[in-house]
């Protein structure tokens, strides 16, 4: 028996894709510079023509990516395979290196897992964690980071842009703040590093973390940034290699699509896009008022990123919405997949609203990127209408 | 072959090989097939170990392999509400429980039934072994599946005519052998795969355990028909009318023979004990049951003759059939012949030939004028 696999397939990437939140597509000129570098196979590390063909493109990359976060030469920019490490990274290793000096941490309750989990972790090995709550519009406060500050604390991690509501975090205020206090300050910089103009002096953070996925790159290359002066032990063992804080033959290919990938976004064109993006925003919010679903936006919409437009449509469960549009040909998200393939209600709406609230199971969050632009946006805002309105309870 | 593809088919996909083929032979008819997952019980243990997790990732790739969108679903309180506290309440009155039928009547063919259609669907499909047939007067029947070893149709005996119109069987007319062939010879993950034994919640583990952590276990005294006291029991609803396991006792008495659970005393927190698989007090005549339902809407007369199902997997009885004549949904079922451990809180299901009638819950069972003292 034939099935028709491949072709099936195929279809499926004809789907709209509103889900940049979780991935984005490879930029074409980051598929070509991957398919340029694949040859330069050499091991930075060989003391001979091939190796220092290779050391050649990874210092490269690592410079065009310092210049992209504004970070001096002295600083430490440290491959690794993504965010997740990243900040299991910058969290763990801080932890080890200082628990000495104190055992209290601070976060927030919507952080990405890979920072909360670390940091649940860390509970368990006798650290003291406080996460901070977010108001009803995900919003956080440097107060609320003043008022939870001890002399024992170590670290704070704060992301910059929450990846469901796209809501953004005062961290050059809280980089202010610590600057006159011994903890060390992390920002998961995963969603905000293809928008925000990134200045880690003007952040005044000591750690920063980024992947190349969110912004066109592949997947399996991400970077720490160790502000100049700072020196944590690595998390894993092994080699020389990126100072011998994270051993392991370099990943060239990754790091120079990772640099390729920053380089198409200057200022000019994070401010088209962001421009773009509200358009979206506006699109899909007039098509629903118009069509009179009862929709309200998760999040504030000012001090926000446009890249997530996140939204409570009453009554409509969210589960069955994704559903509907995936089998329609548009790509959304709700929350994250826990067991069995169900959804998990996002923590970051029930930490906005609280547990049992509506619109943990009737929520979308509509994600936006490279590739998407107005006719494909009008055409999704008029299905999630009608989905809206058919699937009404 | 006829054009399928603007048919949607939702299939109930379990992780097992029957509902695998199910998706697998849709998809080769053509259909536009979606396969999802229904998570209705929560059994993660402490090492966050979920066999529905396992089941999931086996529909996962099953579903790859054939090429059709999956998804799961949540139905644990919706299962919980409709099927589980039934299940307890049983229990609590002395019955045993069919919650297999419960789950068919209220999650497979509702819950789940309503998601698919709102999901947009023409048709849901399990790997039930069952078959429908359309009538010319647009009524659905329900037949036996082929493989009579298998045949399903006793756990969906309380499916309603609207619920029938929108299900598909496709295995109905395919022996279980078969199913597995199909399966080995598309490459599918689940064709060796164990079929799944008892309550799905309950799945390996020990029942009574299970049980025990739910309704407080209340001992109580065994005793022979006669008052002779023959040791203690666990609470009464461990045992099941005709159970020969578990009571602890072997022989000695008056025959010799092994001793089988005979009945119950709610009241007075008795097990009845006696000797012989052919115990008398075992047999019934006749039995009255409630919430009887038919699979097809058409009137029934108060009387007629047709053959019933005791319980899965049971030869048919030639039955007669008297329906309340003020409360159609209660009937007197009377046996051509004595049947052994009629048990209250099973189904009976009736058949006319390979149709599947409809049924209802046994109530209690009778010998002449006397009742079963089974509760």
């Amino acid at each position: 028996m034939v099935l028709q696999n491949e072709l099936e397939r195929s279809d499926l990437m004809t789907a709209i894709y509103l889900d940049n939140g979780a991935t984005t597509p490879l930029h074409p000129k980051v598929k070509e510079a991957i398919i340029d570098t694949l040859d330069n196979f050499g091991n930075p590390s060989s003391i001979h023509s091939y190796g220092r063909t290779a050391y050649h493109v990874m210092e490269e990359a690592r410079l065009t990516l310092k210049t992209y976060i504004h970070a001096t030469a002295k600083d430490q920019l440290i491959f690794v395979s993504g965010g997740t490490e990243s900040d299991n990274t910058a969290i763990m290793q801080t932890a080890m290196s200082r628990k000495e000096v104190g055992k209290h941490l601070i976060t927030t309750q919507v952080e990405h897992p890979a920072v909360l989990e670390t940091m649940r972790f860390l509970e368990t090995q006798g650290f003291e964690v406080t996460y901070l709550p977010v108001s009803q519009t995900g919003e956080i406060t440097v107060e609320q980071v003043k008022q939870a500050l001890r002399p024992d604390t170590i670290l704070v991690s704060m992301m910059y842009t929450n990846n469901e509501t796209g809501v953004m975090f005062p961290i050059k205020e809280v980089g202010e703040l610590l600057a006159d206090h011994p903890a060390y300050f992390h920002t998961d910089a995963v969603q905000a590093f293809s928008l925000e103009s990134i200045n880690v002096k003007e952040l005044k953070v000591d750690f920063l973390s980024a992947t190349a996925h969110k912004i066109n790159g592949p997947k399996g290359i991400g970077l720490l940034y160790v502000k100049e002066g700072i020196s944590l032990p690595t998390l894993l063992h092994g080699g020389e290699q990126e100072g011998k804080k994270r051993p392991g033959t370099e990943d060239i290919t990754g790091m120079h699509a990772f640099a390729v990938a920053a380089s198409q976004l200057d200022d000019e064109e994070k401010l088209r896009r962001k421009e773009l993006f509200k358009e979206f925003h506006h699109i899909i919010k007039q098509t629903l008022t118009e069509a009179q679903v009862d929709f309200s936006v998760n999040g504030s919409e000012e001090h926000a990123s446009p890249h997530v437009l996140n939204l409570w449509l009453k009554g409509v469960p969210n589960n069955l919405m994704l559903m509907r549009l995936d089998l329609e040909g548009f790509v959304i998200s709700t929350g994250s997949a826990c067991s069995a393939g169900n959804i998990d209600p996002s923590h970051v709406i029930e930490a906005m609203y609280g547990k049992n609230h509506p619109s943990l199971d009737e929520s979308i969050r509509i994600s936006f990127g490279y590739g998407n632009n107005t006719e494909d946006v009008t055409k999704f805002a008029k299905a999630l209408a009608s989905v809206a309105t058919q699937l009404k309870k | 072959m006829a054009d399928n593809s603007k048919t949607k088919v939702v299939v109930g996909m379990s992780g097992g090989v029957d509902s695998s083929v199910t998706a697998l032979l849709l998809k080769e008819q053509g259909y536009d097939v979606v396969g999802i997952f229904m998570k209705n019980w929560d059994d993660t243990d402490d090492n966050g170990v979920c066999t529905a997790t396992e089941d999931y990732k086996d529909v996962a790739k099953v579903a790859d392999k054939i090429g059709i969108p999956y998804y799961s679903v949540n139905f644990e309180k919706e299962y919980w509400d409709r099927v589980f506290e039934y299940f307890l309440d049983e229990y609590k009155r002395g019955r045993t429980p069919n919650p297999d039928v419960m789950c068919n009547k209220e999650i497979k063919f509702k819950a789940f039934l309503d998601y698919a259609m709102a999901l947009g669907a023409d048709y849901v499909a399990t790997g039930h072994y069952a078959r429908v047939s359309r009538d010319n007067n647009g009524v659905t029947h329900m037949l036996r599946g082929v493989d009579n070893n298998k045949d399903q149709t006793y756990f969906l005996s309380q499916l309603s005519q609207e619920q029938l119109a929108k299900t598909m069987f496709p295995l109905g007319d395919m022996e279980k052998p078969e199913v597995r062939e199909l399966a080995e010879k598309a490459g599918l993950a689940t064709a060796n795969k164990k079929d799944s034994t008892g309550i799905c919640f309950i799945g390996e583990k020990n029942f009574k355990e299970f049980l025990g952590h739910y309704l407080p276990a209340q001992p109580g005294k065994m005793l022979t028909v006669d008052g002779e006291e023959k040791g203690t029991h666990n609470g009464l609803m461990y045992y099941t009318i005709g159970q020969r396991q578990g009571l602890g006792i072997g022989g000695g008495g008056k025959t010799n023979d092994p001793w089988f659970v005979i009945g119950k005393d709610l009241a007075t927190n008795t097990l009845i004990v006696g000797q012989g698989f052919h115990h008398p007090l075992l047999y019934s005549t006749h039995l009255k049951a409630s919430g009887i339902h038919f699979t097809t809407n058409e009137a029934k007369p108060t009387t007629f003759k047709c053959t019933a199902k005791f319980r899965y997997r049971q030869k048919d009885t030639g039955v007669t059939v008297y329906l309340d004549e003020t409360d159609p949904t209660k009937a007197t079922v009377v046996f051509d012949e004595p049947v052994r451990a009629i048990t209250p809180g099973q189904a009976v299901v009736f058949y006319d030939g390979e149709e599947c009638l409809g049924g209802g819950a046994i109530d209690a069972a009778f010998d002449g004028e006397t009742e079963r003292q089974y509760v």
